[in-house]
């Protein structure tokens, strides 16, 4: 949450450039036209908003019907899109009438936020932007229909505003979609893979979720210092938590127990699952100098086997194995 | 599947009963890296008694079986192979590298205890 400010700066410098873009595309289009075009349009685009505040209750009704006839937003309630639909619509002709998208460009921006962790999709909100042009659209037609000459004219004023508006919304929320998903990246890289001392010299570490070439990297170092720290000679290395496995992946798996092996720690991989063992043997990945054992539980039970083993006087658990 | 497998102790016993399709030896393969986590077993015994003949796919796929249950914490060992078949074996140059084979059940046993135990003493 903290960093919300500094990044909806960046949003907007990103969007700014753009802007500037579409600005310059037109510029061409203006310079060929004289002003007195240019005047009529804009003259045109006000009566257009006028028109559609006028009609701002049934516009603003139509709409929302077609967006639970075309089942958008299933995840939102009548009256959320009603509102919504109400906020949009008078963002919409603002921006119409100003020719400015920065109002609109933040509540799309606000919006998105709101929507997203509730699950909207990013078609919904084209689909709803779009729906609204058309119904605006349509309307235009009716209204001018007696004058085809009028209407031409009224929609050459109002398509490209139109279409820049669904192209500002659009971004808006590909780019706030995009924001979470790099938020969520970076808090999934941040998940520490701890280090867990469980007896004297035996330490397990349990990997959950992505296992990438960088974190292999940190969690290698991590379990280092781990071993060098605790003076630990037996390293459980649990895999349940890892949904699949790759050569490379199997590859920094391997890499691991051959560091821990030259600081003098032995490792025991567990928790592979019969999928990812039947993948391992299918990529025929070199896992023969590991040690391997089904569970956790199997894993622990072998590993204070072996510390005992290592860890000065001979516990218990050695004895009745070893007769 | 004409392949029963039964428990003994900590062992899996997979006895095939006859000649296995190709289908059915990969199904061999994936149930029995279920079942070693299923009952947390230390060893499979796979009977190939009943196959007249075991061609490439088949000793691959055996091979694959130990690898895998390895992998599972279980050790694998092979019996009854039948004397026809190791000759061919032997003449078409399967590679069995890390397969373990004993003559029958009582020493595919006594081997994975012993094996088991190594594991152990691996470590010490």
């Amino acid at each position: 949450m903290k960093r919300q400010p500094t990044t909806r700066a960046r949003t907007r410098s990103a969007a700014e450039p753009e802007l500037e873009d579409e600005r310059m595309d037109e510029q061409p289009d203006r310079s060929a036209a004289d002003a007195e075009v240019d005047q009529d349009a804009a003259s045109l685009l006000q009566e257009l908003v006028a028109y559609l505040r006028d009609n701002r209750t049934e516009l603003r009704e139509e709409w929302a019907r077609r967006i639970s006839e075309a089942e958008l937003l299933g995840v939102m309630s009548d009256e959320e899109i009603f509102s919504e639909a109400t906020e949009v619509y008078d963002n919409y002709v603002d921006a119409l009438e100003t020719g400015s998208i920065e109002t609109l460009q933040t509540y799309a921006r606000e919006l998105s936020e709101r929507i997203i962790p509730r699950g909207v999709e990013t078609h919904e909100v084209l689909g709803i932007v779009l729906l609204l042009r058309d119904v605006l659209a349509r309307s235009l037609f009716a209204q001018y229909q007696d004058d085809l000459e009028l209407l031409n004219r009224i929609l050459d004023a109002y398509e490209p505003a139109a279409n820049r508006i669904a192209v500002t919304v659009g971004v808006s929320f590909v780019e706030e979609r995009e924001r979470v998903i790099h938020d969520q990246q970076e808090a999934m890289r941040e998940l520490s893979t701890p280090v867990l001392q469980l007896r004297e010299r035996l330490l397990i570490l349990p990997i959950i979720g992505v296992l990438d070439s960088a974190r292999a990297r940190q969690l290698t170092e991590q379990l280092l210092a781990a071993i060098r720290d605790n003076r630990a000679t037996v390293v459980v290395i649990d895999i349940t938590g890892v949904a699949t496995i790759d050569r490379t992946v199997a590859n920094h798996l391997v890499q691991t127990v051959e560091a821990s092996r030259l600081m003098g720690a032995s490792t025991i991989l567990t928790g592979l699952s019969s999928e990812i063992a039947q993948t391992l043997v299918d990529l025929d990945v070199d896992l023969g100098m590991m040690k391997t054992v089904g569970d956790l539980q199997g894993g622990l039970e072998e590993a204070e086997r072996l510390a005992g083993y290592r860890g000065g006087p001979a516990g218990d658990a050695t004895g009745d194995v070893e007769t | 599947m004409s392949v029963a497998i039964l428990r003994q102790g900590d062992y899996l016993i997979a006895s095939i009963q006859s000649d296995l399709s190709d289908t059915e030896v990969v199904e061999l393969r994936g149930e029995l890296a279920e079942l070693v986590g299923t009952y947390r077993a230390r060893g499979i015994v796979v009977d190939v008694a009943a196959l007249d003949v075991i061609d490439s796919f088949v000793a691959r796929s055996l091979r694959a079986i130990v690898l895998t249950a390895s992998l599972r914490g279980a050790e694998t060992v092979i019996v009854g192979i039948q004397p026809d078949v190791a000759i061919a074996m032997v003449q078409f140059r399967l590679n069995l590298e890390p397969l373990r084979v004993a003559l029958d059940l009582d020493a595919a046993i006594s081997l994975l205890d012993r094996l088991t135990r190594g594991d152990a003493e691996d470590g010490g």
